[in-house]
């Protein structure tokens, strides 16, 4: 069936985050879409006739998210999920446009394998992708890639995903040849000498569990010694994945300092602390770890005051037989494409944050890291149309059943979330749609009693 | 997530003994009294009861030792259990059919109860919240010593030692020396000691040897043995194992002898009175001086029988329920 290209959505409430404009629904509330683009806001243009009415009451109407870290496990890791499943779970969950890190197998560092992963999605009807290059061959940190072809061939930007470049001389080099293009270098700041061995966050639940521990200077000593290089070289800066309070405050000082850096966090690190890892459950097993609710909180702030630009899904599809082990050998990640909006409405709820803020950290935020123009990640009539539209108030389960990524392990499974999406529009395009009167909803059995995350560990205080 | 704790059923009932955190002062008396019935059985001439007669006991070891391995079961089969040991080895690089399927296959030949030991921390509690889920309350897991996590039973050994000894903890200075951040038995040790209501627990070692946020297990630091040791009641050595010499946690056996070892002049330092306890196997002239060990002050052999009644309580009071 061909997707419709002129679409009206009427009575929604228009939120957009760029303009701060927070429009209720009614009959001026109306957008109108055609040939990939918003052609007009309020009343439809002379002449033009949409092919498809949808009705938003009771919804927003927000720019599509645009999600800075998912990983889609193509190629190499087809048995944890597939392009098809994740593309389709990122539109699920308003979606329009992710960065892909390159730790898949082979990993990106080949021009020929962005063009493969980019003609892969091609077929398929949906998000769009960002690839991130590999900053280094095979992602071994020894040998800089050939960054300017792995542009031209679609790349964003260049990542070492989490694996360390150990020689700081390497480090220095990449960033100057990125630097020479003007690419932006994405890194993961975490001191691989102190965070070996690590599962848990250093702290006194992990000595308590056992566990070995990722001490918050392994992110503070890799920031100061990025931020060093940033100064050298002037290679503009990504900071992927922020976890501490110590951290976000070098990061904050650097940024009031002019350093060329961004920086983002994931959705799940907003809400979850070190003593959700209860009796060693290994869907809280993530990298960087879970830290104190200090850290948690600090998070929180660091979006409030500009130090953080993004918040990201870190979408990572495991495989059961990778969770079903010793919390230590369990393979690291959670499924947050179908999170990601909920669990930021969640923060915005909890914390009293204005919804056209709480959305930009979803939106532009992540536009303006990936460079994209002014016409991405708002609402305006010449803008991409690039569309979610969400109930705010509709509540689900998170099941295997609701998910439709391959990845079904997070810390809130059993758990009941707020904000759903309806329908996502890539460039024009319904890419998703859901009827809430047929969807499939999680039977009462598949729920859990409500206990406040982190009752569990703060019990055992 | 499940918000009751794993070891427990609906009623709060040991299901499984996975750790000493979260037990009641009761439910360890409690343990402790049953185990003192028990010491006397291994005095008669039919050193055997009845209590598990038909059960099946796997120990089921993924981390070597002889030592809890013998005394687990000796213990089994004082109670008349049928035991099969299977010694699995992790390291091995050919990794053979997951730890999951293990137990499953395991529970398939009707194991009804679990001796676990596993180099990771947890391991035991992904077992038991298997098979809760899988068949429900009829098989039991005891943790045997989880990665730096627990030894629940020789924690509780422990404190029936210091109970029979010292009968109050109420009135209790104890010492814990040594390599507090790998030591399973040092934590369920200052659990045991804390549920029991000991009023000073004072853990003793090198910063590289403590583990983070160690006061907020409710104990006193010290980093000077001399001073850490002073009119103590009980002091508990730990092991010191050869591998932690190989990075860069300490130097070398001889400087660790020299600071951390306990000889008889430190112990001097400690009451007259103070006894001396080891988890075992002793490591003589790096964390403890034979004169130490073998003197009268020692109650190491003592540890290790009423280890055994420890362990045959935990299981008929688990086989039990």
């Amino acid at each position: 069936m061909k997707a419709p290209t002129r679409i009206s959505i009427v009575n929604g409430r228009l939120v957009d985050p760029a303009s701060e404009r927070d429009r209720p629904g009614g009959p001026d509330s109306a957008l109108h879409v055609a040939e990939g683009r918003i052609v007009a806001i309020g009343a439809a243009p002379d002449g033009f006739e949409a092919e498809r009415l949808i009705d938003a009451s009771g919804c927003v109407v927000a720019p599509g998210l645009l999600d800075l870290a998912a990983r889609l496990r193509e190629p190499g890791f087809e048995y944890k999920a597939t392009l098809e499943s994740e593309m389709r779970a990122a539109a699920a969950g308003g979606v329009v446009g992710l960065a892909c890190p390159p730790d898949t197998d082979p990993p990106l560092d080949e021009p020929g394998l962005v063009e493969m992963l980019k003609y892969r999605a091609r077929g398929i009807l949906g998000t769009r992708l960002y690839p991130l290059g590999a900053l280094t061959v095979g992602l071994r940190g020894e040998k800089i890639t050939e960054m300017g072809q792995l542009s031209e061939a679609g790349c964003v930007g260049f990542s070492q995903a989490q694996s360390p470049v150990l020689d700081t001389q390497v480090l220095m080099r990449a960033m100057q040849y990125a630097r020479t293009y003007g690419f932006t270098v994405w890194l993961h700041p975490q001191d691989p000498h102190l965070a070996r061995g690590g599962v848990a966050h250093a702290g006194h639940y992990a000595s308590r569990l056992g566990l070995p521990g990722v001490p918050v200077i392994a992110e503070t000593v890799a920031l100061n010694t990025i931020f060093d290089l940033v100064r050298e070289t002037g290679c503009r800066v990504h900071l992927c994945r922020l976890s501490s309070a110590a951290g976000l405050e070098l990061v904050r000082r650097a940024r009031a300092e002019g350093l060329p850096v961004s920086c983002d966090v994931s959705v799940h690190h907003l809400h979850m602390i070190d003593l959700d890892i209860g009796f060693f459950d290994s869907n809280s097993r993530v990298d960087p770890p879970f830290r104190s609710q200090r850290d948690r909180d600090a998070i929180r702030a660091a979006l409030l005051d500009g130090t953080v630009d993004a918040i990201c899904s870190d979408h990572t599809p495991v495989d059961d037989d990778a969770k079903q082990l010793p919390f230590g050998e369990a393979e690291p990640g959670v499924t947050a494409l179908e999170l990601l909006l909920p669990l930021t409405l969640k923060w915005a709820e909890e914390a009293g944050v204005p919804l056209t803020r709480a959305l930009g950290k979803l939106t532009r935020g992540g536009a303006a890291v990936l460079g994209l123009g002014d016409e991405y990640g708002r609402l305006q009539a010449g803008g991409a149309a690039d569309l979610c539209i969400f109930d705010p108030r509709e509540s689900w389960v998170v099941t295997p059943a609701t998910l439709l990524s391959q990845g079904t392990h997070t810390p809130y499974l059993g758990r009941e979330l707020q904000g759903r999406v309806r329908a996502t529009i890539v460039e024009g395009r319904l890419v998703h749609e859901r009827d809430p009167a047929v969807a499939t909803e999680a039977r009462a059995a598949d729920r859990v009693p409500e206990v406040p995350l982190g009752a569990i560990g703060q019990r055992l205080l | 997530m499940n918000s009751r704790h794993p070891q427990l059923d609906a009623n709060g009932e040991l299901r499984h003994l996975l750790t000493i955190e979260g037990l009641s002062r009761e439910m360890v008396h409690h343990i402790l009294d049953t185990a003192a019935t028990f010491v006397g059985v291994s005095d008669r001439e039919v050193k055997k009861v009845p209590l598990l007669r038909g059960q099946s006991v796997f120990n089921l070891f993924f981390e070597n030792s002889t030592r809890t391995r013998t005394t687990f079961e000796i213990a089994a089969k004082r109670l008349s259990a049928d035991v099969v040991n299977l010694n699995i080895n992790t390291s091995s690089a050919s990794k053979g059919e997951s730890l999951l399927d293990t137990i499953d296959n395991l529970v398939a030949m009707h194991a009804d109860m679990f001796v676990v030991r596993h180099s990771q921390s947890g391991a035991p509690f992904l077992i038991a919240e298997h098979v809760n889920r899988t068949r429900g309350p009829e098989v039991h897991v005891i943790n045997a010593g989880d990665g730096r996590h627990a030894h629940p039973t020789q924690g509780l050994l422990d404190m029936y030692t210091i109970r029979h000894f010292k009968h109050d903890f109420t009135q209790l200075r104890v010492a814990v020396v040594g390599d507090v951040l790998h030591s399973r038995v040092a934590r369920s040790d200052i659990q045991g000691l804390t549920v029991l209501g000991v009023p000073e627990v004072r853990v003793i070692g090198p910063y590289t040897l403590l583990p983070d946020g160690l006061e907020q297990m409710g104990v006193r630091v010290f980093h000077d043995m001399r001073e850490g040791l002073r009119d103590v009641d009980v002091i508990i050595m730990l092991r010191l194992q050869n591998e932690r010499m190989r990075g860069a946690l300490l130097p070398s056996a001889q400087e660790y002898f020299k600071h951390y070892g306990l000889t008889s002049e430190k112990l001097a330092l400690a009451k007259p009175d103070c006894i001396v306890m080891h988890p075992g196997p002793m490591n003589r002239g790096v964390e403890i001086e034979s004169a130490v060990a073998d003197g009268p002050q020692a109650v190491i052999l003592d540890q290790v029988t009423f280890g055994i009644a420890v362990r045959m309580a935990v299981m008929s009071i688990l086989g039990k329920s």
